[in-house]
């Protein structure tokens, strides 16, 4: 286990490496200056000069590289091209939001698709697999920033049951809060959701067919029993693996959704970077949400190690 | 083999409807300009906002322009974007891919690395990052979708490569000296073309989606151009006014996803004999 862990550890960092350079390569690659473009008409000679300095654009490429690596790591992102206000401060202030939001998101998908998709392989070709297969078909190929907008028009401008938009701190007023979540995390949940209920009812469908799960049923095990103590323990390692790939979908999603329901978290930062051409705080984004991506797939791994003995003993 | 591909399409009556959708779309992105009652950019104020009527069967926007031209024409847009930026992620991860499987080594490690790492970033997010780069527009949009879906192709071929490579016939054409080139045109990518097939169409999905998203953000196509992404977007300002400004784009994008979708499953449902026996086992089940 433990060969495997330092393995995946070494893994991921290498991985973070490689993400580093390409993150690292925006600003690097972005036509014309940077910083000329951030400041626009507020363009000041001594004030560009020093955000040169500061950032280390005048030094040479690896150099740069060296610097913003071995700054990155104790923390320190530069500042925004924009506001000049430092990069972790602004990300720090956006990770809860997005955290918020995926981990809810994730529960409504988890919620809709451990239920549906272990009914519809247990019940195979029976009405509720039928409905379960159409809703995971349809909802696949539902836009998020589009079903988002009819939610809005739904759930707060027609019903007035939910607000439409907004961000309020669950710390600050957990009801409120919980109110302003619903229809970010329905939009990507449910998304989320029709793929896991595709994989859950193949993996389970797959297990069930295996040797193990009809010498159960033979020894006289009910169905769901024979579902509960062979077939599950042996679809989660899939499962897992399909949440695990579900949250960089998560991830990317909160961008949109972010945007839509004006949600202050990371995605929406990444975008206003990227219309407000602050090349160092779309950076600083990219690299948060890619690492949050990279972290959450290696704890999917440990997952693994926790879930199937075999990878243990490897 | 494309005979048999077909007849196992039309038996799987989901994948025949998604391909008759597929074939009205094309129909309409052919000639949608000559099909639209009114010219989509066409602005008339004092028809703005106007619901669903005889003479505009999808309303009207916040300019008075005609919803239903305006998604017709964008049809275009849609598919464009979607064939050209699937063609550019299709060939870059055909030649990484077949590299990588082929020759192995140091090749295989750096350039499956490569992949990995554009892996790791979030789809959308990538994309965004790349047009921040290249700067916004329908052209840049295809890059960056194509440069997205690069590594899932180089993945897929490099995989099937493998596997490939190390067959019989392979070795036999080596030994009678075949090149590689030969070999790799020859015995080794027709080999590989259904995997590659089923991701393309699946893959397809993805970029009308993707541009859809990044227009919508208002990184893809600019006004006052037409697409489906771009239309949701106004369309959103005015929900509470005018929900059909949204409404239609969204479903059109919907209906054109989820047709490339029951296509892709049709078609891997068709060329993988492993899933199809699952599935004809599960019909009987």
């Amino acid at each position: 286990m433990a060969r495997f862990l330092l393995w995946r550890a070494l893994q991921t960092v290498v991985a973070m490496l490689g993400v580093s350079v390409a993150v690292f390569l925006i600003v690097q690659l972005v036509p014309g200056d940077p910083i000329r473009l951030a400041l626009g008409t507020r363009f000041d000679e001594e004030l560009y000069q020093a955000m040169r300095a500061r950032a280390g654009l005048d030094q040479p490429l690896l150099t740069q590289y060296g610097g913003w690596l071995a700054r990155a790591v104790t923390g320190d992102l530069g500042v925004s091209f924009r506001s000049g206000e430092p990069v972790t401060r602004l990300l720090l202030a956006r990770l809860g939001p997005t955290s918020l939001l995926a981990g809810a998101a994730l529960a409504v998908a988890l919620a809709i698709a451990l239920p549906l998709g272990i009914v519809s392989a247990v019940r195979s070709g029976s009405l509720v697999d039928r409905i379960a297969t159409g809703f995971s078909q349809l909802w696949i190929s539902v836009p998020d920033f589009w079903s988002g907008i009819m939610y809005i028009l739904l759930f707060a401008l027609l019903l007035g049951w939910l607000p439409a938009s907004g961000y309020v701190s669950p710390l600050d007023d957990p009801v409120r809060a919980a109110h302003h979540l619903v229809l970010p995390a329905m939009t990507v949940g449910l998304i989320s959701g029709s793929v896991l209920t595709r994989f859950v009812r193949s993996a389970v469908l797959e297990a069930l067919h295996q040797d193990y799960a009809r010498t159960a049923r033979a020894k006289g095990l009910s169905r769901w029993q024979t579902v509960r103590r062979h077939v599950l323990p042996n679809a989660w390692i899939s499962i897992v693996t399909a949440v695990g790939l579900q949250l960089g979908f998560l991830l990317g999603g909160v961008v949109i959704v972010e945007v839509i329901f004006e949600w202050p978290g990371l995605g929406r930062l990444a975008y206003d970077a990227v219309v407000r051409r602050d090349y160092s705080l779309l950076q600083g984004a990219v690299l948060a949400i890619a690492l949050m991506f990279l972290v959450v797939n290696f704890l999917v791994d440990l997952l693994y190690g926790y879930l199937d003995p075999r990878v243990r003993r490897r | 083999m494309t005979r048999r591909l077909f007849l196992l399409l039309l038996g799987n009556r989901l994948a025949l409807a998604g391909l008759l959708v597929l074939a009205v779309l094309a129909a309409v992105a052919v000639v949608g300009p000559w099909l639209a009652p009114y010219d989509p950019n066409a602005v008339d104020v004092p028809g703005r906002l106007a619901g669903p009527s005889w003479a505009h069967p999808f309303g009207t926007d916040n300019l008075g322009r005609d919803v239903l031209s305006r998604v017709l024409v964008g049809a275009r847009v849609s598919l464009q974007v979607g064939f050209v930026a699937v063609g550019i992620s299709l060939t870059a991860g055909l030649l990484i891919g077949l590299v990588a499987g082929f020759y192995s080594g140091a090749a295989d490690a750096l350039l499956m690395r490569t992949m990995d790492v554009l892996f790791a970033f979030p789809a959308i997010l990538l994309a965004i990052a790349v047009l921040a780069i290249l700067g916004p527009g329908i052209t840049n949009a295809m890059i960056a979708i194509g440069i997205v879906y690069t590594p899932i192709f180089a993945r897929i071929v490099r995989a099937a490569t493998l596997v490939v490579s190390a067959q019989l016939y392979v070795r036999a054409a080596r030994a009678v000296g075949a090149g590689d080139l030969r070999i790799l045109l020859r015995h080794v990518l027709p080999n590989i073309a259904a995997p590659v097939i089923v991701q393309t169409s699946l893959s397809l999905a993805f970029a009308i989606l993707a541009e859809a998203a990044l227009s919508f953000l208002g990184l893809g196509v600019q006004r006052p151009d037409p697409a489906w992404g771009r239309m949701l977007a106004e369309g959103r300002d005015f929900v509470s006014q005018a929900p059909w400004m949204g409404i239609f784009p969204g479903l059109a994008i919907f209906a054109t996803v989820l047709a490339f979708n029951v296509v892709g499953d049709g078609l891997r449902d068709a060329l993988d004999p492993r899933q199809r026996s699952v599935i004809e086992s599960r019909g009987q089940g």
